[in-house]
């Protein structure tokens, strides 16, 4: 920890806790793929289950999510807003030093008493909503003064302008706030503190948990990381936006369409049909704003596409937007009813989520912190050849998992829905979990070299952040901030 | 009129209002005359004095 106070600290932005977050950054994606391998290697061996009911796959299966979504993309995404907010803002956080401290800590909290609950079986049994009131209660209160810090920062800005890429972490905290309190409305019940009620129940509750689901994809993982791509990938390629008007296109739009994508998760249940068109239509209709934000991202790079030979943190953030093309091409073709009903429930949703996850929020946070530790730190980055075999390595294992989830996932799909001659399922249950075994195998390796690549990163981190100080040029003046230019 | 009944109102025609709020926003981002603001917010992020 003496690590995070190395630098000396500018008078203007707050950053210590800004370091920190980058450090939890790296050990919860390590513990989050980790979670994840084991899971894998659970689908492929089940012995590996160990016949315990705090290890088995059902326990797991909440820990990997929500390390990797709220623990790894969540400390990205709370670290970079408070950095790009102060940097493009040209003000001090909003409470300081204190107040990002009080979000670290806070967030780290949450982030334990979570995952205890669900190795002991606590759990609201709300995919990606699991943690239990007490959990959702503590999260609220970290989450508003996340709101405060974020929001009083802009107000008090110098920049008369709001850079874009705040409207979009603004949108991201405000509307993570109200899903998160509409999907945890619940009544707990018992002696103990580990049950709850929720409030609605039946098709009410399952439309109401994919809003949330839905819109946990469309705010933290698309809106969040957005406002990343368009600070780092600007500072990385050392060029403005390529079309900022197109960006405010991209924001609006996105805003407007995403909220109602969530009944696509409900094909063919018992939700009303009309919702599930709607749900559907909005889905396709989200294509524009992806490929529109995505063109812009990856045309900030013309004029500097040279840069991908040299900077390989750039190459990451470069290949985060081809995968989030990629992903938001996929999700709107299988939120297509005929679609949904061959991928729905199979492997190949889990493929396309991980494109999505491995893809672009992965490697966009990967990107985000070879970028941002050499700032935070002021320090070069110990290896650039590191960071190019983290590339490839994480690549080859994100090629290694989609691929495998495709086969196995439409194989899947086509053996549950044939008929022999007599109308008869030709195909046991057993049969298609045997049939899934190879593929299985192939998706474990692939998170292997996932995690590997994460390893590299790790270790090139330390020996960056612990280097022994360079005699960094005195002369400059810590921070004066300039006058008005 | 009071907020209730413009609330009812809105909540109705909510397709009709939504499209030309959208509209609206569009017009007003790709006006003429815009493209220069544009650029200028755009540098924000590389007009760091920190860096």
């Amino acid at each position: 920890m003496a690590a995070l106070a190395a630098p000396a600290p500018t008078e203007l932005d707050v950053e210590a806790p800004v370091r920190a977050f980058a450090i939890a950054t790296v050990f919860w994606g390590i513990a989050g793929f980790l979670a994840g391998v084991v899971i894998a290697a659970q689908l492929a061996f089940p012995l590996l289950n160990l016949d315990l009911e705090w290890t088995t796959f059902g326990r797991l299966r909440p820990l990997h999510t929500s390390a990797v979504i709220f623990a790894f993309g969540g400390n990205a995404l709370i670290g970079t807003s408070l950095f790009i907010v102060q940097r493009t803002c040209r003000a001090r956080l909003f409470g300081g030093e204190e107040m990002g401290w009080f979000l670290f800590w806070g967030y780290q909290f949450f982030i334990v008493t979570a995952a205890v609950g669900y190795l002991f079986g606590v759990t609201q049994g709300k995919e990606y909503a699991e943690p239990e009131w007490y959990v959702d209660i503590w999260l609220t209160l970290v989450w508003v003064a996340y709101l405060v810090a974020f929001g009083g920062t802009i107000l008090k800005r110098r920049e008369p302008h709001i850079y874009v890429a705040n409207w979009f972490l603004l949108a991201f905290i405000i509307t993570v706030a109200m899903l998160h309190i509409v999907n945890n409305l619940a009544l707990p019940v018992g002696g103990g503190i580990g049950k709850s009620y929720g409030v609605a129940s039946g098709v009410q509750d399952a439309m109401i948990q994919w809003w949330y689901g839905h819109n946990a994809v469309g705010f933290f993982l698309t809106a969040g990381f957005l406002g990343m791509m368009y600070y780092f990938i600007p500072k990385q390629a050392g060029r403005p936006v390529y079309s900022y008007r197109l960006s405010i296109v991209h924001f609006w739009s996105l805003i407007f369409l995403y909220i109602w994508a969530g009944p696509h998760h409900l094909h063919y249940t018992a939700l009303p049909d009309w919702a599930q068109t709607l749900g559907m239509v909005f889905s396709i209709m989200l294509w524009m704003p992806s490929w529109g934000g995505m063109i812009n991202g990856l045309m900030t790079l013309s004029g500097a596409w040279d840069k991908l030979r040299t900077d390989p943190g750039l190459r990451f953030s470069v290949t985060a937007v081809g995968f989030y093309a990629m992903a938001t091409f996929e999700g709107p073709v299988m939120s297509i009813r005929a679609v949904n009903s061959l991928s729905h429930y199979t492997d190949w949703t889990i493929g396309h989520v991980h494109s999505g996850a491995l893809g672009w929020n992965g490697f966009i946070i990967f990107g985000a912190l070879y970028w941002l530790i050499p700032v935070l730190w002021n320090k070069k980055l110990y290896s650039e050849r590191l960071v190019s075999w983290h590339f490839w390595v994480a690549t080859l294992g994100i090629v290694l998992y989609i691929t495998a989830m495709w086969v196995s996932g439409i194989m899947q799909g086509l053996m549950w829905r044939a008929y022999d001659e007599h109308g008869f399922l030709q195909y046991a249950f057993v049969e298609t979990v045997a049939a899934m075994h190879p593929y299985y195998v192939i998706r474990m390796l692939g998170g292997l070299l996932y995690l590997s690549g994460a390893l590299i990163m790790a270790w090139n981190i330390y020996r960056t952040v612990t280097a022994r100080e360079e005699e960094a040029p005195a002369a400059l003046p810590a921070a004066l901030p300039m006058a008005a230019e | 009129m009071d907020i209730q009944r413009l609330h009812e109102i809105l909540s109705t025609i909510w397709v009709v209002w939504f499209v030309l709020l959208f509209t609206g926003i569009l017009a007003w981002v790709l006006r003429p005359g815009s493209r220069e603001a544009a650029n200028r917010h755009a540098s924000i992020p590389l007009r760091d004095s920190q860096l």
